[in-house]
């Protein structure tokens, strides 16, 4: 009984949504919630982490009542650990590079890297499809769009 | 009345054809157009993406723009899903059923003339509604208090988050969670900075661009990304003199069209039904009175003309409400609402006796953009056929550099391109979860004003929270909870004792499936 429970997914969606909701019901109580008629900065947020809190538990109902679907997992059939790696790393090299070094190393970087993301790309691909990016890209927003994101920075 | 709506109209031709705001127009369909055939990018997308660009341009030009992008999107979203078999956009599941037959047969281009034909059909009726409806919804929204909009804006939000696709249960969870992220930020009265977790950079709020582009970016490539099939483009040989469909087609068409239109702006009036279910039922309906009813499916021309007229209608009525009570019934209304908050324009029924360049130039520029489509996709559609080859490991890496610099842009700032891949994490988590983020937006987008207005109410009704039911102060208020009530329990009575068989069919069709299956 436990174990299918597990496996359900509104088995997470119901508790997570339940979590959130105590942890804002919580959270907001730390405000001034203030009365009904003078309401302080506390009193919308706790009534919507009580709401969510009730919604969380309904949805955790639901997983109870319901049976187990065919084929119900919670993490796709085929893991795209590469994918997701590579989608989250390339705006985090954005930032990175942005930071340090301007826009087209940022630019390059993101657009590189997320790119072996694809099970079929190759570097070279990937490395040719990063400048093919880059040099239209910092061009239109540095020359065209006046965006004050140098091109190359020094930034230590 | 008829008088007044004619003059200003006459007067919104004369905004939208000015030099600057036509130009502007002709680059959001242009470019909405042309993303929006891509494989993969649905409106949301595209207007997410978008959205950044229109920063820098006067508020009448980035509206136009702005939703010149929409229309464009989903036309090209039309031209992919007859063609490919791939509906980026739900609405557009049904265009599929008999589109992708009909390319098969070779009439593939027949079916794409057809549909611009039923787009502008269905639009120039949705907008004659907006120019007269709009109006009449204004005088009467001008007399709401604080407690009617509140219960207009749950009765909103409701009809929003359940009516959409999904367990209406999820959809409510959402929708409170976008309440949630829209009250991120400095209390508006207090100034008590809440849930901020001690960031300074998160006291203004959260930034719509990066909500956007972290749950239909980042979240929907974490979903994609080596999962769309190779494009199959076997079909798409489309040239310019293949769109003109035959006599009988379009004698078929026609009722069709103007069904699909009725339909579609019927859907429009009830809050929360928006261009899905709108397709749905005229597709529906148009099989009901056929006289050949199985033939549909294998490649019939209405069945590709109602469904999209009654979308393009429904979509121009959406406009109304998001437009004249500041209420968006889903998440893209969600988001051009967005755009005109980060103008500085204040949303609601004073909008159209404040901005009425805006109002009005929107409403022309629908026509001129209808047109500009028109005009458009017949030189050009041979380009766009050749854009849907593109494959999606090129797509996305190059959209996640627009992302990065759109969220950039927007304040200049690297902490908003990190608010964007926590929240694109957050949204992928959620969609893992059978969740369906689009919601979260409605939420976010009216959370402040459904806050202030709250407060206002219970202030002025002296803590009273029976304000909003009481019949004989507030009775339109009363009649909003009314309906939001009546909404919960027909929901309730139709899932309890359903057609099984009819919701999950529904449900599984309604999805944006970016992965539907290329038949072979």
């Amino acid at each position: 009984m436990f174990q299918t429970l597990l496996r359900k997914r509104d088995f997470y969606s119901g508790g997570l949504m339940t979590m959130l909701g105590a942890g804002v019901t919580l959270d907001s109580s730390t405000y001034d919630v203030g009365s009904l008629t003078h309401m302080g900065p506390g009193m919308f947020p706790l009534m919507l982490g009580v709401v969510l809190t009730f919604i969380g538990v309904l949805i955790f109902g639901t997983a109870l009542v319901t049976p187990l679907g065919e084929d119900e997992h919670i993490l796709p059939r085929q893991k795209e650990w590469r994918g997701w790696f590579c989608i989250i790393a390339g705006p985090v090299l954005f930032i990175i590079f942005g930071h340090y070094f301007g826009m087209a190393p940022a630019t390059f970087m993101c657009v590189f890297v997320s790119a072996l993301g694809d099970r079929t790309s190759t570097l070279l691909g990937s490395i040719l499809l990063g400048l093919a990016i880059t040099i239209p890209g910092c061009a239109l927003f540095s020359l065209v769009l006046h965006l004050p994101f140098p091109i190359f920075r020094w930034g230590f | 009345m008829v008088t007044t709506a004619l003059t200003d109209l006459w007067f919104g031709f004369g905004v939208a054809l000015e030099p600057h705001n036509l130009m502007w127009c002709f680059i959001g369909v242009l470019v909405g157009n042309m993303v929006g055939v891509l494989p993969g990018m649905g409106p949301l997308a595209t207007i997410s993406i978008l959205l950044p660009l229109t920063f820098g341009i006067p508020p009448v030009g980035a509206i136009l723009m702005l939703s010149g992008v929409f229309y464009g999107a989903q036309y090209g979203g039309a031209i992919c899903s007859i063609l490919l078999n791939l509906p980026c956009h739900p609405p557009h599941a049904v265009t599929c059923l008999d589109g992708f037959p009909l390319t098969k047969q070779g009439r593939g281009g027949a079916a794409l003339g057809i549909t611009v034909i039923s787009s502008f059909v269905g639009a120039s009726w949705g907008i004659t509604e907006m120019i007269f409806l709009a109006p009449v919804l204004v005088t009467v929204a001008l007399k709401f208090g604080p407690a009617e909009i509140c219960s207009l804006m749950l009765l909103g939000l409701l009809a929003g988050s359940t009516l959409a696709r999904g367990s209406p249960l999820k959809g409510v969870a959402m929708t409170v969670c976008g309440l949630l992220i829209g009250i991120v930020g400095s209390d508006i009265e207090t100034g008590t900075p809440r849930f901020t977790f001690g960031i300074p950079n998160l006291f203004d709020g959260v930034e719509i661009v990066a909500l956007a582009l972290g749950l239909f970016g980042i979240a929907e490539f974490m979903k994609s990304v080596n999962q769309l099939s190779e494009v199959d483009t076997k079909y798409t040989k489309v040239t310019f003199k293949d769109l003109r469909p035959t006599k009988d087609e379009l004698r078929r068409s026609w009722g069709a069209m103007f069904r699909g239109t009725i339909i579609g702006s019927l859907c429009a009036l009830i809050p929360g039904t928006g261009p899905t279910i709108a397709s749905f039922i005229s597709y529906a309906t148009e099989k009901k009175i056929s006289k050949t009813p199985e033939l549909f499916g294998t490649g019939m021309i209405e069945g590709v003309a109602c469904p999209e007229a009654s979308t393009h209608s429904s979509v121009q009525g959406d406009f109304i409400p998001t437009m004249s009570l500041g209420i968006p019934g889903d998440a893209v209304m969600a988001l051009i609402l967005g755009a005109l908050m980060i103008q500085g324009i204040v949303p609601g029924p004073q909008l159209i006796s404040e901005h009425p360049d805006i109002f009005w130039g929107l409403v022309a520029s629908f026509w001129i953009g209808n047109i500009m489509l028109v005009v458009l996709n017949v030189p050009m559609i041979g380009l766009w056929v050749k854009l849907l080859a593109i494959p999606y490991k090129y797509l996305y890496p190059s959209a996640l550099f627009f992302v990065c610099i759109g969220v950039y842009s927007t304040g200049n700032d690297m902490f908003q391109v990190g608010e964007t891949i926590v929240i694109g994490l957050i949204g992928y988590v959620l969609l893992l979860l059978d969740f369906h983020p689009a919601p979260i937006l409605l939420g976010f987008v009216l959370g402040p004003r459904f806050e202030e207005n709250f407060r206002r109410a219970m202030l002025i009704s002296r803590g009273d929270s029976l304000v909003f039911i009481d019949i004989k102060d507030h009775p339109i208020s009363a009649f909003f909870i009314f309906l939001a009530v009546l909404l919960i329990v027909v929901q309730l009575y139709v899932r309890l004792r359903k057609p099984k068989a009819l919701i999950p069919e529904l449900e599984m069709n309604a999805k944006p499936n970016n992965i539907a299956p290329v038949e072979p």
